[in-house]
């Protein structure tokens, strides 16, 4: 297969980020290597979008410091950013929309390169193109040849697509339908089970990808919080110039833990009061 | 920390090659004996196995000793040692721990004036739990030699997932006998990263990024250090210490 026949993959993983470890840049890489593995797939962006500190989960440490976290965990990585769009808004944004976001940011980004080619290249060039689109998979609405965008996660998310409250049916439905899940296994998940039970998710399994981690990696923030608290060396866990940042700032405490302690998490107050 | 006693964690091992795994190993380790009060850790060492060791997939310990350098190069407590690597043959951890030993001592009597003892740093070996079991395998250990490492130096072992180190000591007389000096430490992160995993990554030409530092992983580039061949090595070579060990009965 050519180069030119691959369809081009962007990777946009929604979190908490708080903070940033060393498994989450090892699922980038995970699911780059899976999903290029394959043959069918090129791997051209990833993206770390940071919630809001509207959405009031125990422990959030403002969106500033995770953003920065996320930046200088990721400043020697050649493909994977930073997006502070979700975490800007002023109220908490639901996932679908966050990728509806992207999806719209990569096809205008898309086709102020076609422009541009237009209009060095001219006619001849543009009909070509036309030609193209027509055979490629990734056809959509607007004509242009963009990028699938795969929401990344681990199967611990797609799994919570059954807790009541937390998503609203037809966002799910249109993650999986009309854009793509990229999904890292954990030790004690069973991903391929969850989707076999769920018909919208096995309505859309080829819209899944379910990448095998096979030797865990588990570095969970919730640990590296706990760690920090207790004075414990977080070294190796999180990339170095991350340690610092925590470090000179104190950023993690018994006290810092305790936000919205007592405060119900948007989305589920956002769905029940809406029922 | 006044009154706590000095101490000097050594770890010996293929490294083949170092990873984020083995640099937690020093910082668990550290935090563990700071917290029981006794102890304040002054260095931590990284001794990588000499070449004669023998083992299958070992790449020469110039690379190995370069890799770890890198990866420490910005530890301010932990260094890497070439004393082990650069004997004639394989050499007893004993040896090594002996060799350390006497030479922390000699720079603390030079130092101090009088010397007292006490101020004498103490030397642990440090390990995972996966170390513990290989004390049962024959011929690998000579009893003379686990009795002085974990009798008079002391282990500090680290253990994550499912590895049950106290099970490795109750199922042993001897280990047993120095349960004062073994100091268990537990890695509760679920890890199960290890060298052999990288390696196997780095022959499939998958990522290993975050799962080292990033210098390791240019150097290993840069050499072509980790392939089909590389781990074919001493494939039909027996480890030397079962060897050199029957040699001496």
């Amino acid at each position: 297969m050519t180069l030119q026949e691959k369809t081009k993959v962007v990777l946009l993983a929604c979190g908490s980020f708080n903070p940033i470890t060393n498994m989450h840049l090892r699922m980038f890489e995970l699911a780059r290597d899976h999903l290029e593995d394959t043959g069918r797939y090129r791997v051209v962006k990833g993206i770390i979008s940071p919630v809001g500190d509207s959405y009031k989960k125990k422990g959030l440490i403002e969106a500033r410091h995770r953003l920065e976290m996320a930046r200088l965990a990721t400043q020697n990585s050649d493909w994977i950013t930073v997006d502070d769009w979700e975490s800007q808004q002023p109220e908490w944004v639901e996932t679908a929309k966050v990728v509806r976001h992207h999806h719209a940011e990569l096809i205008s980004s898309e086709n102020n390169n076609d422009d541009v080619d237009t209009v060095r290249c001219g006619k001849r060039r543009k009909l070509e193109k036309n030609k193209n689109i027509c055979q490629s998979s990734s056809y959509n609405k607007t004509g242009a040849d963009s990028p699938n965008l795969n929401l990344l996660c681990g199967a611990d998310v797609l799994e919570s697509f059954s807790v009541p409250n937390l998503w609203k049916p037809e966002d799910i439905e249109e993650i999986v339908g009309r854009y793509g899940v990229a999904c890292i296994t954990r030790c004690g998940s069973d991903p391929e089970k969850f989707i076999n039970q769920s018909d919208v998710l096995y309505k859309h399994r080829k819209n899944i990808h379910v990448i095998r981690e096979w030797v865990t990696n588990e570095i969970s923030a919730t640990h590296v919080r706990r760690a920090l608290r207790r004075r414990q060396s977080v070294r190796y866990l999180l990339p170095d110039p991350v340690v610092s940042y925590i470090d000179e700032r104190s950023l993690y405490s018994a006290e810092s833990e305790q936000k919205n302690a007592d405060v119900i998490l948007a989305p589920l107050q956002r769905y029940t009061s809406t029922n | 920390m006044a009154g706590r006693i000095p101490l000097v964690l050594l770890a010996c091992g293929s490294f083949n090659p170092i990873t984020h795994q083995h640099m937690r190993l020093f910082e668990l380790a550290r935090d563990h004996m700071h917290q029981t009060g006794l102890y304040r850790v002054v260095a931590g060492i990284v001794s990588p196995v000499g070449d004669d060791y023998g083992k299958q997939g070992l790449v020469a310990s110039k690379h190995r000793l370069a890799m770890a350098r890198l990866a420490l190069q910005s530890s301010d407590w932990v260094s890497v040692d070439d004393w082990e690597s650069q004997q004639e043959d394989w050499t007893e951890t004993v040896v090594t721990m002996r060799y350390h030993y006497d030479r922390i001592a000699s720079q603390y009597q030079s130092g101090k004036n009088p010397p007292t003892a006490s101020d004498v740093p103490r030397l642990k070996l440090l390990c995972g739990a996966d170390f513990m079991d290989t004390f049962k395998v024959p011929g690998l250990w000579r009893d003379d030699h686990v009795e002085e490492v974990v009798g008079r130096f002391g282990l500090v072992c680290v253990s994550r997932g499912s590895l049950q180190p106290d099970r490795a000591i109750h199922e042993s007389d001897l280990l047993s006998r120095h349960q004062r000096s073994i100091f268990l430490v537990r890695e509760w992160v679920h890890n199960e990263i290890s060298a052999t995993e990288v390696r196997r990554a780095l022959r499939r030409g998958q990522s290993v990024k975050y799962l080292l530092p990033d210098l390791v992983i240019e150097y290993i580039k840069e050499h072509n250090l980790y392939t089909q061949d590389s781990e074919m090595k001493n494939k039909d070579v027996k480890l030397r210490p079962l060897i050199k060990q029957t040699i001496q009965d």
